[in-house]
């Protein structure tokens, strides 16, 4: 067999052995990606109203003493885990979770919750800014009306707020596919994973990975465009109709 | 039963609504209200008047419990307020307020400004909201920008949908701090017009304002704020024509006087 001279020769001839196991390390990486954002996000807005519920001097002991405590949770965790690398915090939990509550979780199972719980972490502190970002009037509005904190929370504050963080969310959506590369090491068989395997046989690191990059650059790039038009969605049209005075 | 509901009505000239008592605030060691003593009742439409930094809004931010009050205590229709975040939360739904900065909900439609306290605090259904929401609307002469948001809307606009919104949780009472304060010249008539008009119907209102003509012609208390405390109240014609007070003299003399 006559082995390729140049580098676009063995770009193709990986492309032409591997593709079908490159293109399923897409799809897992995609899945990851995207179901570890969006539990990510939810995980972020959950700690990020954690973090604003309020203490009013007439709230009662028992409500001081639980928000106390769910602050301190929350915060535990937020430490944790934007203070280990997410290979590491892979690893603690894929092991961990065999060897101390015996319980086998896939990999891929493993991988998605560690990538939640890494996104969830960053994501709090957007949530907490963007809603703390949000002019006070607009919470006196709603109290004003007679609104609780939660219901000013549900119906007002986290509309706006999630309207200023959908550009974080996609940032942390394209974080989300490349981080996923890590997970590698808790073997799942995302993109990373697939192109060390298509090393395994003609050791041309430089090639394969040149195709891998560019996978995961059309990824990101088609992504990030998604969400600049889902941006401008939001925001609706500029203008609105007057009605007759008739009409209403 | 019929003999009670006429006594009730003779005694609804002076029914109490709200009722303050030794009310104090303090902001660290700050003390912008100094033991208020203030009564408002069912029909009173009234004015507080003062220099900035009187405390005039302090006064209405602590009635409505925006702020919280650092001693004293508020009476609603007799009753002492209880200071739990369920209480304070229902008390306001029948306390309305509007805001010199509007605070318009910015995610929401005029129409689903006025309907989500409908909806959301009384529990009604989206129907009858709906149905509120268009009628007060119309009454601010609103009912044309039912599908308009609150950064498509002029200042005056805003603070009409505001006044809708406020009225649609059909409020014993009705706040308002400062509303024209924030306003471009020509739209303060627009807005005064529409307070005037709920006067008229006998709602009752507390106003903060610097429009004394407004003062004069439409309340029938003016309270005059100095240094955190109640320096003078009475009849517009007391107030404006006869004043006791020095301070309350002075403070008039320079608004007179531009």
């Amino acid at each position: 067999m006559n082995l390729p001279t140049s580098f676009l020769g063995w770009v193709s001839l990986i492309w032409e052995n591997y593709s079908g196991m490159f293109l399923y390390g897409t799809q897992i990486t995609l899945v990851i990606a995207i179901t570890g954002t969006i539990l990510g996000s939810l995980i972020g807005f959950v700690v990020g109203i954690v973090q604003g519920i309020p203490v009013e001097s007439g709230s009662s002991m028992l409500r001081k003493v639980v928000v106390k405590l769910l602050n301190i949770i929350v915060n535990i965790y937020v430490e944790i885990f934007r203070g280990t690398p997410m290979m590491v915090q892979a690893v603690v939990v894929f092991y961990g979770s065999m060897q101390v509550f015996d319980l086998d979780m896939p990999p891929l199972a493993a991988g998605i919750l560690v990538l939640s719980l890494n996104t969830g972490a960053y994501f709090a502190e957007s949530v907490r800014g963007a809603i703390t970002g949000i002019d006070p009037g607009q919470t006196e509005g709603a109290k004003a009306i007679g609104m609780t904190h939660f219901q000013t929370m549900l119906y007002v504050i986290i509309p706006q707020a999630f309207r200023t963080l959908i550009p974080q969310i996609g940032n942390a959506f394209v974080s989300a596919i490349k981080d996923t590369s890590v997970l590698n090491v808790i073997t799942v068989s995302e993109l990373y994973f697939a192109g060390r395997t298509a090393c395994g046989v003609y050791f041309r690191y430089f090639e394969t990975y040149f195709i891998i990059a560019l996978i995961y650059l059309i990824l990101t790039f088609v992504m990030s465009r998604l969400l600049k038009f889902l941006e401008r969605k939001m925001d609706g049209s500029r203008n609105y109709e007057l009605l007759e005075e008739g009409e209403v | 039963m019929s003999a009670e509901l006429e006594k009730n009505e003779s005694a609804q000239e002076m029914t109490e609504t709200l009722r303050v008592e030794h009310l104090g605030k303090s902001f660290g060691s700050h003390e912008v209200l100094k033991d208020i003593d203030f009564r408002v009742n069912k029909g009173e439409v009234i004015s507080i008047i003062g220099a900035s930094g009187s405390g005039k809004s302090t006064l209405l931010r602590c009635i409505n419990m925006l702020e919280e009050p650092s001693a004293g205590k508020i009476y609603y229709r007799g009753e002492p307020l209880q200071n739990t975040p369920k209480k304070v939360s229902s008390y306001r739904a029948k306390v309305g307020m509007v805001f010199q900065s509007f605070n318009l909900f910015a995610n929401m439609t005029a129409l689903k400004n006025c309907m989500i306290g409908v909806e959301k605090v009384k529990k009604q259904s989206a129907q009858e909201a709906e149905e509120l929401a268009l009628k007060y609307l119309k009454k601010v002469g609103m009912g044309a920008y039912v599908k308009a948001r609150p950064h498509q809307l002029s200042g005056g606009q805003r603070q009409r949908v505001a006044i809708a919104r406020a009225l649609a949780m059909k409020p014993d009472i009705l706040l308002f701090d400062e509303p024209t304060s924030a306003l471009d010249p020509e739209m303060v008539g627009e807005v005064l017009e529409v307070i005037k008009q709920l006067a008229r119907e006998g709602l009752t209102m507390v106003i903060v304002t610097h429009e004394m003509a407004f003062a004069k012609e439409v309340t029938s208390r003016v309270v005059f704020m100095d240094k955190g405390v109640i320096e003078e109240e009475g009849t517009p014609d007391v107030i404006f024509e006869h004043p006791k007070s020095e301070r309350t003299k002075e403070f008039l003399g320079r608004f007179m006087n531009r």
